[in-house]
């Protein structure tokens, strides 16, 4: 099977930096071990990564036969099994039956709405070598992390567009964007904006319960891949490297009070199924823990990143993600489904159809340059982006072309109050 | 007087063990409650019954009526 | 499939899924009921003793059934509590099914009291098997509480009117982590068979063998019913074809590769 070229060396890096990049990628051996939680870092008591764990490792998927997908078609409730069976290549001749039967549970829990908004990125700083993300602490790309009157600006602007719920993201440092930090950046989103949800490095609950009373209500953590030995190389240095404490960060925010949490593996890292698959049980088991609070998945694709245009996310195509997002909608009709600016317009238009319930609009990935891309005003410096995206609509047009295809924009969604 | 099962006896000095064998109660069958405190089956031998005392002894029979 | 089906309350196991009651018909039909449910557990009440009795219903019951006393006659969950330590100390194990109703006309369960019963005789060391209406959130709390399964109602209790609260029931199998016993109302063996193959746990019956014509052989065509429907939800029921045409338009036309 083809593999993505992830490693690439910048002629800025010091010849010390550079030798420990090389011995970290070429040597397993001078990585930390990436099951061991480090000082500072919360554990709870969980036993939901052990059974998702279980299920993945468990899951043949070249087991399963086109009857096992058609039984699971026909059932009321989609058991783990009948995931399973729809997640299986055996599947993929039923897609439009699968299609069907998403968009039947998709209007059945959500009508036809659609719910809209937009990232902000505070800064791309990062202590992280995760090596295919173009954040990473190794790659040269112009930093920038917002300053608190930035962020009112930006957000003023986005606010302007008329979006109500924002999501606040950061590279992940902690030393550059502490949590005072992205509290402060809470607190001037509440000002603008009725639903705040978070995109950053994972901390602990009582970090989580204060960034909460700052005025988030949604977490998100991508654990990328489910696949620990995957992880292990592909998250090379920093916090990120730490499989468990990612795992339990959705689990610590709810412990904090959040509202909800999103989760999601990055399709193409490694074998989507089973990642898909751990994805979809991760969510399933915390429900049944924490049965309370609000889910959602993404699914995003690998894209290529600043100074490596040749990341693409492999073996998994529209129709395989099509596939994941319509067996996550059978067996988790309840959950939001996200599907982002990494994928075309084509695509979104098509799958708000079936089973996407969240999508993001009028999308930068990059730091400070809304001003530019919202009202076409050079700003001063901007930082560069996460990832390319795909899909460059305004909140406007997105707001006016969901509607003519018959759709319900929601702009918010709920009530913030403080747990 | 002593109160059994409801019925007011004049059995008060009397030991629980002569009543129980008076009576065709069998120990394994029942069990004794004794002033609202559950009476432990090892002190069936050495409990007398006082006045005033209120004594319920109640066994199993078919029930489950779903 | 495991090679041996069986499901487990507090420490037992049990491969028989057929909880029979013992209420309303007579001791020496007991024995062959039992025989013929090939019951592993049976239910019992506490009662006062008459004096002069000449005959014990433990006399009837065979020493590997397991017994299930009842708090039938508790009204909240203190007196279901010194019901359940009364029927302990008769000596029979510590297994109890709490049943406590406050309304002496539709004999429903009250799931508050349940819940505060099935938290205090936990912590008094008994395996506890809470009678319940079926609501989820109820279900939650016995879970939390310590319960050793849930018993929902599939219909008032002694109706035989059937799987009423199906749909409620279906709830419970799909989301608590417990064995499901769907308990009181089940009046025929194809409405156990049913309820099996929804993922119930198992079945426990009184009434629909209590008046029947013949006891013992109802008791066995409840067992053959309950047996069924635990193998079919085992062996994954069948597609359903369903009516109607598709779509003509296909939703999954946009994509690319």
């Amino acid at each position: 099977m083809a593999e993505n070229q992830f490693y690439v060396d910048s002629e800025k890096l010091s010849s010390s930096a550079l030798k420990k990049k090389h011995e970290l990628e070429q040597n397993p051996a001078s990585r930390t071990n990436h099951m061991e939680y480090e000082e500072g870092m919360e554990r709870i008591d969980s036993d939901i990564m052990t059974k998702v764990l279980y299920e993945m490792e468990h899951y043949h998927y070249e087991e399963y036969t086109e009857s096992d997908v058609q039984i699971a078609l026909s059932k009321e409730t989609c058991t783990i099994e009948d995931l399973k069976a729809l997640l299986s290549p055996a599947a993929q001749p039923y897609l439009e039956q699968m299609a069907v039967k998403a968009k039947q549970e998709t209007s059945r829990h959500f009508g036809n709405t659609v719910y809209m908004f937009t990232p902000l990125y505070l800064a791309n700083y990062c202590e992280n070598y995760c090596v295919y993300c173009g954040f990473n602490c190794y790659n040269d790309i112009i930093r920038k992390q917002l300053t608190q009157e930035e962020i009112e600006k930006e957000m003023k602007i986005i606010a302007d567009s008329g979006m109500e719920e924002i999501l606040l993201l950061t590279g992940e440092s902690r030393v550059k964007s502490n949590i005072e930090y992205i509290g402060e950046a809470c607190k001037t989103a509440k000002k603008y904006f009725r639903n705040i949800g978070l995109e950053i490095y994972p901390v602990n609950s009582d970090e989580y319960r204060y960034l909460h009373e700052c005025g988030a209500d949604y977490v998100t953590v991508f654990q990328e891949t489910y696949h620990a030995d995957k992880y292990e190389s592909l998250h090379l240095m920093g916090h990120k490297r730490v499989f468990p404490y990612r795992f339990e960060a959705q689990e610590r925010a709810l412990k904090g009070g959040m509202r909800g949490v999103a989760f999601s593996a990055l399709l193409g890292l490694a074998d989507f199924r089973k990642d898909a698959l751990a994805t979809a049980l991760h969510a399933y088991y915390l429900q049944r823990k924490y049965p309370y609070a609000e889910y959602s998945l993404s699914c995003p694709r690998l894209r290529p990143i600043v100074n490596n245009d040749k990341i693409n996310p492999l073996d998994v195509h529209e129709s395989q993600l099509c596939q994941i997002i319509c067996a996550y909608r059978i067996f988790l009709p309840f959950v939001g489904i996200t599907v982002s600016s990494r994928e075309s317009k084509q695509f979104r238009d098509g799958i708000v159809k079936i089973a996407a319930t969240k999508v993001s609009a009028g999308v930068s990935t990059g730091i400070g340059d809304h001003e530019s891309k919202y009202i076409g005003e050079e700003e001063g410096e901007t930082g560069d982006e996460q990832f390319e995206i795909a899909d460059s609509r305004s909140f406007g047009q997105m707001y006016q072309e969901l509607s003519e295809e018959g759709l319900q924009p929601v702009i918010n969604d709920y009530v913030y109050v403080q747990k | 007087m002593v109160q059994i099962n409801g019925e007011v006896q004049d059995v008060a000095g009397m030991k629980l063990e002569d009543y129980l064998k008076e009576n065709d109660y069998v120990p394994d069958h029942i069990a004794i409650g004794w002033n609202e405190e559950i009476l432990p089956k090892e002190e069936y031998a050495t409990k007398f019954f006082c006045d005033g005392d209120i004594v319920e002894i109640v066994g199993f029979v078919g029930g489950g009526a779903a | 499939m495991k090679k041996t089906d069986t499901f487990k309350l507090g420490e037992k196991e049990f491969s028989s899924r057929f909880i029979l009651g013992s209420g309303k018909y007579s001791m020496n039909l007991i024995e062959a009921a039992i025989k013929n449910a090939g019951a592993e557990m049976i239910t019992l009440a506490v009662r006062r003793m008459n004096t002069k009795q000449q005959e014990n219903i433990l006399d009837y019951i065979p020493d590997n059934v397991t017994l299930l006393p009842n708090t039938s006659g508790a009204r909240d969950a203190k007196e279901a509590v010194f019901i359940a330590k009364m029927a302990r100390e008769i000596g029979c194990g510590n297994f109890v099914k709490v049943e406590i109703m406050r309304d002496s006309k539709y004999l429903l369960p009250d799931n508050s009291e349940t819940v505060k019963a099935t938290e205090m005789l936990v912590k008094e060391g008994f395996v506890v098997l809470p009678y319940m209406y079926p609501d989820l959130y109820t279900a939650r709390d016995l879970v939390n509480a310590g319960a050793a399964a849930v018993m929902p109602l599939a219909s008032p209790i002694g109706s035989n009117k059937g799987l009423a609260t199906k749909d409620f029931i279906q709830i419970l199998v799909d989301e608590i982590d417990l064995p499901i016993i769907v308990d009181a109302g089940i009046g025929k063996p194809s409405e156990a068979c049913a309820a099996m193959e929804m993922g119930a746990a198992a079945i426990m019956a009184n009434t629909a063998l209590a008046t029947a014509g013949d006891i013992p052989a109802m008791a066995e065509a409840f067992k053959h019913a309950i047996t069924a429907g635990r193998k079919a939800y085992l062996a994954g029921l069948g597609r359903v074809l369903e009516r109607g045409a598709a779509a003509s338009d296909p939703l999954t036309g946009f994509l690319r590769d």
